[in-house]
């Protein structure tokens, strides 16, 4: 709001297009950011935010259009270029060097020398200077791999600033933050702000927009397709902008009819990679027909819970128990043919076999079974069936069943790993990030088909870093926090803030939250 | 409820890799003590410390190989013994373990000269010998080195140093009729550069063209094959010149006034005193210029390094190709420095063991130095036994033994010792520019 | 609309339209001409005439019945070989080794074959049981990486070209040991194995003394056994697995160090009964020395093939007749016969590099082709055509 209506945008973007093998990522796109302004792009997964930001910052050339750098005309060739004119960027999955320390990755590539030498001291003194001067604490010395996520954004943002970077760029910064840690954000923002620098804020989180920004500009399918003014928009109206077509951001689900306890969990233990204790005196009981989901922030044991509980990571204490037989040091195999069913969060690495074809990817756990094989010889025929009649009952969008999986849509790759374990009989169901980076219409359809599949009186236990999701979906939900589930509550009663506490420090009562 | 328990996986072993190591320790350690030293003869051997020199009793150590053996075989019994004590004990466990290891390579000797006839053998020219045979791959390390920390995977080692010495003995026999001179010095810069052209090579097939880089170092080392013993049979062998002058030893004096090991240490040949340089150069550049640095990013983050504006794909080939040019320097050590001649497939795996030095040392330069001089030690070791004629028995351990030596020590190192040591992150990914 | 080059089932029409699908064809073909091309220069560079060379050598390859024969034969060993790498390529490992494997599957087989016990058998008997032999010691070889990797994670390409190299040096000790006498053939002046007796010899397939041997036929008896293990059964789904995804392969239930162990297993038995059949075979009798560089090539071949089962026998044969044929053009031209080396090593670079092919010919990609041979990070393996 200290921008003057008149000035000359800082950065201004005509006509920009931009193509991809098979997509138009960026179509006539016109941008502008004002002096001083927090400016939001809004949109959905694949909607050409990141496309267009990355054209601002030199790491992509648009194939037409001009970009302007306070009324000049630039053309950047790399993203050295960019720095080099004063623009900074914080990418939405972080560019550390883990191995290296926060001053080597800040000095990276604009190296203090004293003669041949890397003056790792200057960089060092200047890191706290800036340190100070932005209000972003962070220790020099400290290995990257080390520090947490909120603190591995820190070193990001002083990395631009110590290119004296007067534009920021920030993709999705909010997506690993607790709802605290994203306030103090905000601080961090405006503070920025208030010190001469102008934002690009990308978001897909329409509350925060709302929260934050000054001017919002609306893309959809590499289009503009138009500006909201945050003084009167709603969560709503974006929404409809954003997709264009009334949505329904609530799921419409009937209450629960919870049977019987079929996945019982109790004083779990489980240790991630370097051996450390990440999940402990975990307790959970799941009923056939409901919806049980975990929120939390990603970090605290969200992947090593899941991972133990199918069988991928054999606990060090505590039983799990489905349908009362333990399955606490099962294999993933045995654990899968008891009944359970898992959707794992990264479906590109875990759920799916990118150069297989969507067939044998509807079968991939159950291709040595009948009748999709006799003994060891595999039928193709049965596969080739079970997979036509999968694509239509979940509405798969693919040019064929022998296609790879890998040519298919984030939405419809995601579509065939629930098509894959919801066509089973389950007893259990177990779903990590379900729709993470999928359009509003995949997420509708994951949505009710889980919603389905606990109305078959499945016990589903949802895992989800979206807390929108977390509290439209669940029947009864806890908080995952450092490897504990601290607090559970009936659905309807969940309360926003309380839960958003939870996820920030553990607890409800607000005192050294240090988050 | 039913009473079906579902399949279950073996249980993480409480009993881990170190006590594994411990326990065999143990057991060896109790062998040599009731069985080993037992048998052995008691008799006078000796380590000597220079080579004999005409009327002066050499420098040497005397000692009676039984209780040698004994005392080394309690010790591993206690280090086996420790490491099954518990988790308090651990760091003790390491060091007496880490000491047992280093007391294999002795104890070998002693048990070997017990079982010969000689009476004893040179320690300081055993080492100094290592040393020498570590050079080939110590180089070959360092050229590794500089791939994969940039993140270009380079199974091709054996060929770039192949290539190298072949083209370097052709420019030899042919300008030079390999006798010395200019022309051995001007051959050993064509062997370099030769190097630098096989790495250029590399660079271009697997960083630019992005071919899985095993497939590329593949097509090197077959190219380097072919083409090296194409050269010999067509212009090295009618030239009739099968051997020639290889470079002379230099002296570093005052070095070599040292007492007993000044001239064993001190005077060598130029390649071998060039390894020490090269080793010392990588690790200051590789750690304390901000080019090395790069590097170091390259091969963990590449594209985190392209989004601060730095050519990822020119500093991949800078570094393959200085890989390359350390590479030729090994090469030449093969045709023009170890001998004067060219045979073919001259290296003969040099090249891999250079690499199983490499993540001996999980590509650091010293550390994989060690390793490379691990290596050498082993052949130098098989020579030595060889030349003292081991028998159990009546059975005479054939030299096929000892020449197999180092290859299943890299075996051991690379399985046992270090299982999954941690390459750069994006090593072998081939990398690919945002457009 | 067209079916895309990767459609991994042979129904019966579409495997009709594989084989009239010339495109993945001309790559590999354009790239023998460009090395042919290239290596006219080195001979240029020698001072010898490159038409008058490449004419002998094919006339070396395949000028007369008798060569044509010697061609095919000498192919034999590397189309074994290149299956046992190929297979491996399958599940993401790269094996190295299969010189080893070779080298060890011939000297059990040479060995087993000279057991009193068997001696007087029918050919019937002994016969699968020398080759079974050598699938043992193959096997049992391959089965030392495999393990190593699937416990500790040992990189497969070290360990096996160590193994390499250790086989050679106990086998030539073995074979060549006068004192005491183990394997050694006393009545031979070269250091070579006791001969296999009659009925152990796999027939000739032609008279007058050529290396082609029936085992040919069992090679390509094992190109189909690969094929269907890998296209049709369900270890063969897991292998694959494995090969282009190994965590998903692990989050499916696979499980995978069992897998690898039995890949490796697999691969060294290939390359074992290879072996076993060229000593039966051709000789009757192992002379170390003589599968030098059969490993490496086999790798060669293997990648030429892209791991396909079938086009390893065009690429093997093509391999092997050029070395038979390359002796004819030292002959007559004085060239050496390494110059055939180059030339093979350069037709591995230009197929691998594919691109630069592509370029010069004017070759475009289809669109849905996978050619993750070409891009695929280090340990994946090479999905693609059967």
């Amino acid at each position: 709001m200290t921008a003057d209506a008149d000035a000359v945008p800082v950065i201004a973007a005509h006509g920009i297009t931009k193509r991809f093998p098979g997509v138009l990522a960026n179509e006539a796109v016109d941008f502008q950011l004002k002096q001083g302004e927090i400016h939001c792009l809004l949109g959905e997964n694949g909607a050409g935010k990141s496309t267009l930001v990355n054209i601002l910052f030199g790491l992509y050339q648009p194939d037409e259009g001009e970009l302007y750098l306070r009324g000049e005309r630039v053309r950047f060739t790399s993203s050295s270029d960019a720095i080099a004119h004063g623009i900074g960027m914080v990418h939405q999955h972080f560019q550390l060097i883990p191995v290296l320390t926060v001053a080597e990755n800040i000095v990276l590539g604009a190296e203090p020398r004293s003669g041949l030498r890397l003056d790792l001291r200057s960089a060092r003194i200047r890191v706290e200077e800036l340190s100070r001067q932005y209000g972003l604490e962070i220790d020099p010395g400290e290995q990257v791999e080390n520090l947490s996520v909120g603190e591995q954004q820190r070193v990001e943002l002083i990395k631009a600033l110590y290119r004296d970077a007067e534009i920021l760029i920030l993709d999705e910064p909010t997506a690993v933050l607790t709802p605290g840690e994203v306030d103090e954000f905000f601080d961090v923002v405006r503070s920025l702000v208030a010190q001469g620098k102008s934002i690009v804020f990308i978001t897909h989180k329409l509350r925060e927009v709302i929260a934050v920004a000054d001017r919002i500009t609306v893309m959809r399918d590499g289009r503009v397709v138009g500006s909201a003014d945050p003084a009167s928009a709603t969560p709503q109206s974006l929404a409809t902008l954003m997709v264009g077509r009334d949505v329904i951001l609530q799921i419409d689900k009937q209450p629960a009819h919870p049977g019987a306890v079929r996945l019982t969990v109790s004083g779990l233990e489980v240790l991630d990679d370097r051996g450390s204790t990440t999940v402990s005196n975990f307790d959970l009981e799941v009923r056939g027909g409901e919806i049980f989901g975990i929120a939390g922030v990603e970090g605290n044991g969200q992947r090593e819970l899941v991972e133990a509980l199918t069988g991928m990571r054999p606990p060090v204490g505590g039983h799990v128990e489905i349908d009362g037989v333990d399955s606490t040091m099962a294999t993933p195999r045995a654990i899968s043919e008891h009944g359970v069913g898992h959707v794992p969060e990264d479906r590109n690495k875990h759920g799916l076999i990118g150069a297989f074809t969507v067939a044998d990817n509807l079968v991939l756990n159950s291709y040595y079974r009948k009748p999709f094989a006799r003994g060891f010889v595999r039928r193709q025929r049965a596969v080739e069936e079970q997979a036509t009649s999968l694509v239509e009952r979940y509405d798969i969008r693919t040019p064929g069943i022998l296609i790879p999986a890998e040519h298919l849509s984030g939405g419809n790759q995601q579509k065939v790993i629930i098509a894959r374990e919801l066509s089973r009989e389950l007893r259990v169901l177990v779903v990590a990030q379900p729709t993470r980076g999928l359009d509003v219409g995949s997420i509708e359809f994951i949505h009710r088909r889980i919603v389905e599949i606990r109305d078959q009186g499945v016990a589903v236990l949802l895992v989800s870093a979206e807390l929108d999701e977390v509290l439209s979906l669940s029947d009864r939900i806890g908080v995952l926090y450092r490897g504990q589930l601290v607090g559970q509550y009936d659905g309807a009663q969940a309360s926003r803030d309380e839960i958003g506490l939870l996820m920030a420090c553990g607890t409800t009562e607000p005192q050294a939250a240090t988050g | 409820m039913t009473t079906v328990t579902l399949t279950t996986r073996r249980s993480a072993p409480r009993f881990g890799r170190l006590q594994t190591i411990g326990l065999l320790y143990g057991i060896f350690g109790g062998l040599l003590v009731a069985y080993v030293a037992p048998n052995l003869e008691s008799a006078d051997k000796s380590f000597a410390f220079e080579p004999p020199k005409p009327g002066s009793v050499p420098a040497s150590l005397t000692f009676d190989p039984r209780t040698v053996v004994f005392a080394t075989g309690v010790f591993f019994v206690l280090a086996g013994v420790v490491s099954l004590l518990g988790p308090r004990y651990e760091r003790w466990s390491r060091a007496a373990l880490l000491v047992s290891t280093i007391l294999l390579a002795p104890l070998f000797v002693v048990l070997a000269l017990a079982l010969s006839e000689s009476g004893g053998t040179n320690v300081v020219q055993l080492l100094v010998e290592s040393l020498r045979l570590g050079t080939p791959y110590a180089l070959g390390a360092m050229a590794g080195l500089w791939c994969e920390r940039s993140g270009v995977v380079n199974i091709g080692i054996e060929g770039m140093m192949l290539a190298s010495a072949g083209v370097g003995f052709t420019f030899y026999a042919v300008l030079g009729d390999a006798s010395g001179g200019g022309w051995l010095w001007f051959s050993i810069g064509a062997a370099i550069i030769t190097g630098g052209l096989v790495g250029l090579l590399h660079a271009v097939v697997s960083v630019s063209f992005r071919v899985n880089q095993i497939i590329s170092g593949v097509v090197i080392n077959l190219l380097a094959l072919g083409f090296t013993s194409f050269l010999r049979s067509q212009v090295i062998v009618p030239r009739g010149i099968s051997t020639g002058e290889s470079t002379s030893a230099i002296s570093l004096w005052p070095l070599t006034e040292i007492p007993v090991i000044g001239e064993q240490v001190f005077e060598a040949k130029p390649i071998f005193f060039a390894m020490f340089v090269v080793v010392t150069l990588t690790s200051l550049v590789l750690f304390f210029t901000p080019w090395g640095l790069r590097v170091r990013s390259c091969g963990e983050n590449p594209h985190a390094v392209e989004t601060l504006g730095i050519n990822v794909i020119k500093i991949r080939y800078q570094a393959v190709i200085l890989g390359g040019l350390i590479a030729g320097l090994g090469g030449a050590w093969f045709s023009m420095e170890s001998t004067g001649g060219f045979q073919e497939n001259m290296t003969g795996g040099a090249g891999f063991i250079a690499l199983a030095a490499l993540i001996f040392g999980r590509w650091r330069p010293w550390p994989a130095f060690a390793g490379a001089m691990l290596f050498g030690f082993s052949r130098a070791l098989g020579t030595r036994l060889q030349i003292l004629n081991v028998e159990v028995g009546d059975f005479s351990i054939p030299s096929e033994f000892w020449q197999s030596l180092p290859y299943v020590v890299t075996i051991v190192v690379v399985a046992g010792a270090i299982g999954r040591a941690i390459p750069p992150a994006a090593d072998g990914l081939p990398y690919e520019r945002s457009k | 609309m067209t079916l895309p080059a990767t459609d991994e089932h042979n129904g019966g029409h579409k495997f009709v339209r594989r084989y009239f699908d010339l495109q993945p064809v001309l790559v590999p073909i354009c790239a023998i001409g460009l090395a042919f091309a290239i290596g006219s220069v080195v001979i240029l560079a020698v001072g010898e005439n490159p038409i008058e060379a490449y004419t002998e050598l094919l006339k070396g390859m395949f000028g007369s019945k008798d060569r044509i024969a010697a061609s095919l034969g000498r192919s034999t060993p590397y189309i074994g070989a290149a299956l046992s790498v190929a297979f491996a390529f399958r599940a993401g490992l790269f094996n190295i080794g299969v010189e080893g494997q070779l080298l060890i599957g011939a000297t059990v087989a040479a060995w087993v074959g000279t057991w009193s016990m068997i001696g007087d058998s029918p050919g019937i008997v002994i016969i699968p049981i020398v080759l079974l032999a050598g699938v043992a010691g193959g096997g049992l070889y391959g089965a030392i990486p495999g393990v190593l990797k699937a416990r500790t994670g040992a990189h497969e390409v070290i360990v096996t070209i160590m193994l390499n190299s250790i086989a050679v040096f106990y086998v030539r000790w073995l074979v060549g040991s006068q004192d005491p006498v183990i394997l050694r053939d006393m009545n031979a002046s070269r250091p070579q194995t006791a001969p296999l007796p009659d009925a152990a010899r796999l027939p000739e397939l032609v008279s007058g003394g050529q290396p082609l041997h029936f085992g040919f036929f069992l090679m390509l008896g094992l190109c189909v056994l690969v094929w269907f293990v890998l296209q049709r059964t369900t270890t063969g789904f897991e292998v694959r697995m494995i090969g282009a995804n190994a965590p998903a392969a692990r989050y499916a239930g696979v499980r995978v160090n069992r897998v690898i162990v039995l890949v490796m297993v697999s691969a060294g038995a290939l390359a074992g009964i290879a072996g076993a059949s060229e000593v039966s075979g051709t000789t009757g009798f192992l002379l170390p020395g003589v599968f030098l560089a059969v490993g490496f090539d086999s790798i060669a071949i293997a990648l030429l093939a892209r791991a396909n089962s079938f086009a390893i026998v065009p690429a093997a044969i093509l391999w092997g007749s050029m070395l038979a044929g390359a002796p004819l053009m030292q002959q007559e031209t004085g060239l050496s016969i390494d110059l055939v080396r180059i030339i093979q090593a350069l037709v591995l670079l230009f197929v691998a590099a594919d691109v630069i092919v592509r370029t010069i010919f004017r070759i475009r990609k289809r669109e849905i082709e996978l050619g993750p041979m070409a891009e695929a990070p280090v340990s994946a393996a090479l999905g693609g055509t059967p």
